[in-house]
């Protein structure tokens, strides 16, 4: 049995976006593929491009969004101006910008056909209207969250920093396939 | 499906310490290696970039002690945690994080003796200047803050013993000036008192006390509530400027609530070097698990001791919260309803000849310079903990001619108060 830390979830339609159960994050992560991620950043010393190659390394299909670097690559990736620009469908939404620019950004994701399953709001970006219209067309959010850090989390990987994973297990963390270096989502609980 | 915030006794028994990834190995195993094989030239990069989770070289990281970084930082309430090689590294590498040379900090003058020593003498040869405040008059830690002090510092329970820290009232100070509150928790342990819930700002411990607990093991523990927000503060250049060296990174809003002991690791153990031993770790770990039943034996037994010697007539005073007529007892009832820990200091009414008797005297008691061991300790401090000190400051650190310092044990009690019996019929 895995005991997990965050606080109880209320009973209600929408999510209690201070305390997000490890099975909500994890059944994010576990679910998506395609990332746009507005606001990449072409330096390697800033968070949105750490967590860009963070994802890349972890088999995620990450998308850069950022007018400044349109038409360019980044990590290998081509770079987009906007979401309307991406010729294929977006399973998440990552927004590393502030959170009233969060607003807008959610408004056009949630204009995409086919619209997306997450709109996922980064570490210190909270915009509760922006979460509450697209809660209201089913697309689940996150505010509030880094996906490293909570990949790090749920898989095991932070804890050797000694960071607080606030997760208790007596099964093994996975190992993701190549190396030792690298842990999965997928650990029994 | 809820999640379950787990007890302190599971905490103490499993956080941080999953079964081992690669061998299923279920206690923690010691990995005794300088260095780990990175994956590929990129994973290497990553590493050293500090763009990935994962270990490099054991000076900076290692998996054992990673395990016991996280146990403290689950106990403590913290958000992540760096072992070192001493309490005295702790201290050392938390005031290398936040102070630069012409810097001030204010500390309590009740603390252990080798703090005292530590802020008097090396720290003034890096320009870190401390300033003492009277730990039972908060209004003092006030009045010695200038735009040049970037720390408080205090000890929870101060030791030699018997004095507790009003937390709640320093914090306030420290908030209200903006300005990191640093608690050394080693004598209380997070089982009696969990500083973050009294407005800390940063802990640290010597794991070579009661984390530990059987003295074997030297250690120390840095633990980062995640409460002070260093991202964008000037005074804070460590966490809040560009290091050149990790490629312009800002470690205070890169690493968010978690950036103070990133940065005491990526900076202090990098270029300081005082690294926690794995096999260290190991045993500091043992003993953690057996933390809250230690604790408390800890406790309860200083009590009856303490109750015993209060009536004792060749004792003129014991000096234990624990006790209902003593002053710190209404502190203690607040910060420490579980017990007031197991070290507490008591004068002989013969003064200093009759201290020296005593000590040789005693039989279980060992004479010797720690606490927290599972072996009750005596020491006398003048002579030896706080010898350093001018007479003036052994006094105002309650070390003076005629005290005598107890580590209460884990023995049965009733052996200890006729050991203790024993030796005062004798002095």
């Amino acid at each position: 049995m895995l005991i997990e830390l965050s606080r109880p979830l209320p009973y209600g339609p929408f999510m209690d976006h201070g305390n997000y159960t490890n099975d909500y994050i994890r059944g994010i992560l576990q679910s998506v593929k395609t990332i746009a991620l507005v606001g990449a950043s072409s330096n390697p010393a800033r968070p949105s491009w750490i967590v860009m190659k963070y994802l890349i390394e972890r088999g995620y299909d990450v998308i850069p969004i950022n007018p400044g670097l349109a038409g360019g690559e980044l990590l290998g990736k081509p770079v987009y101006a906007s979401l309307a620009d991406v010729p294929h469908p977006i399973d998440m939404v990552e927004i590393f910008r502030n959170s009233e620019a969060a607003g807008p950004i959610t408004d056009e994701a949630l204009t995409l056909e086919p619209l997306p399953k997450v709109i996922w709001m980064q570490l210190s970006v909270r915009n509760d209207e922006a979460a509450a219209r697209a809660e209201a067309k089913g697309v689940k959010v996150v505010m509030d969250r880094c996906p490293k850090i909570e990949f790090g989390r749920l898989s095991g990987e932070i804890s050797w920093q000694g960071v607080n994973s606030r997760m208790l297990s007596a099964k093994k963390p996975v190992l993701a396939g190549k190396g030792f270096q690298k842990l999965s989502l997928n650990r029994p609980r | 499906m809820t999640d379950r915030l787990p007890g302190f006794d599971t905490l103490a028994i499993h956080a941080g310490a999953a079964p081992d990834a690669a061998t299923g190995a279920r206690a923690t195993p010691i990995y005794q290696t300088t260095s780990f094989v990175f994956d590929d030239v990129d994973h290497a990069a990553s590493l050293f970039g500090l763009q990935a989770f994962g270990n490099i070289y054991s000076r900076i990281g290692n998996p054992t002690c990673a395990v016991l970084e996280e146990r403290v930082a689950a106990l403590e309430g913290g958000t992540a945690a760096l072992a070192v090689a001493s309490g005295h590294a702790a201290e050392f590498l938390v005031f290398h994080t936040l102070l630069q040379p012409g810097d001030e900090f204010v500390a309590a003058k009740k603390l252990y003796g080798g703090s005292i020593n530590q802020f008097n003498h090396a720290y003034k040869n890096f320009g870190w200047n401390v300033v003492w405040a009277d730990p039972d008059d908060p209004a003092t830690f006030e009045a010695a803050i200038t735009p040049k002090t970037k720390a408080i510092f205090v000890e929870s329970i101060a030791n030699p013993g018997g004095v507790i820290v009003d937390l709640k009232a320093i914090a306030a100070i420290a908030k209200k000036h903006r300005i990191p509150f640093i608690v050394d928790n080693t004598m209380a342990s997070p089982y009696l008192i969990r500083p973050f819930e009294h407005g800390a700002d940063i802990i640290v411990h010597s794991a070579t006390k009661f984390l530990g607990g059987h003295g074997n093991s030297i250690g120390g523990l840095i633990v980062d509530g995640g409460s002070f927000n260093f991202a964008g503060d000037d005074r804070y250049p460590a966490l809040s400027k560009p290091r050149p060296e990790y490629g312009g990174m800002v470690l205070g809003e890169t690493f968010g609530n978690f950036g103070f002991a990133i940065a005491c690791r990526v900076l202090g153990l990098r270029d300081l070097g005082p690294a926690l031993s794995p096999f260290n770790a190991f045993l500091i770990l043992n003993g953690i698990e057996t933390l809250p039943l230690r604790m408390q034996r800890h406790s309860d037994n200083a009590l009856a001791v303490a109750e015993h010697l209060a009536s004792h007539d060749k004792v003129s005073w014991v000096s234990y919260p624990g006790l209902r007529s003593d002053r710190y007892h209404n502190l203690a009832k607040q910060y420490c309803p579980k017990g007031a820990g197991a070290v507490f200091t008591f004068g002989l009414s013969g003064g200093y000849e009759a201290g020296v008797k005593l000590v040789s005297n005693l039989k279980l008691f060992s004479h010797l310079a720690n606490i927290g061991d599972t072996r009750s300790l005596v020491i006398h401090p003048a002579s030896t903990t706080h010898r350093q000190l001018t007479d003036d400051q052994k006094v105002q650190a309650g070390a003076g001619p005629e005290v005598v310092r107890l580590s209460i044990g884990l023995e049965d009690k009733d052996d200890l108060i006729d050991d203790l019996n024993n030796a005062l019929d004798a002095a």
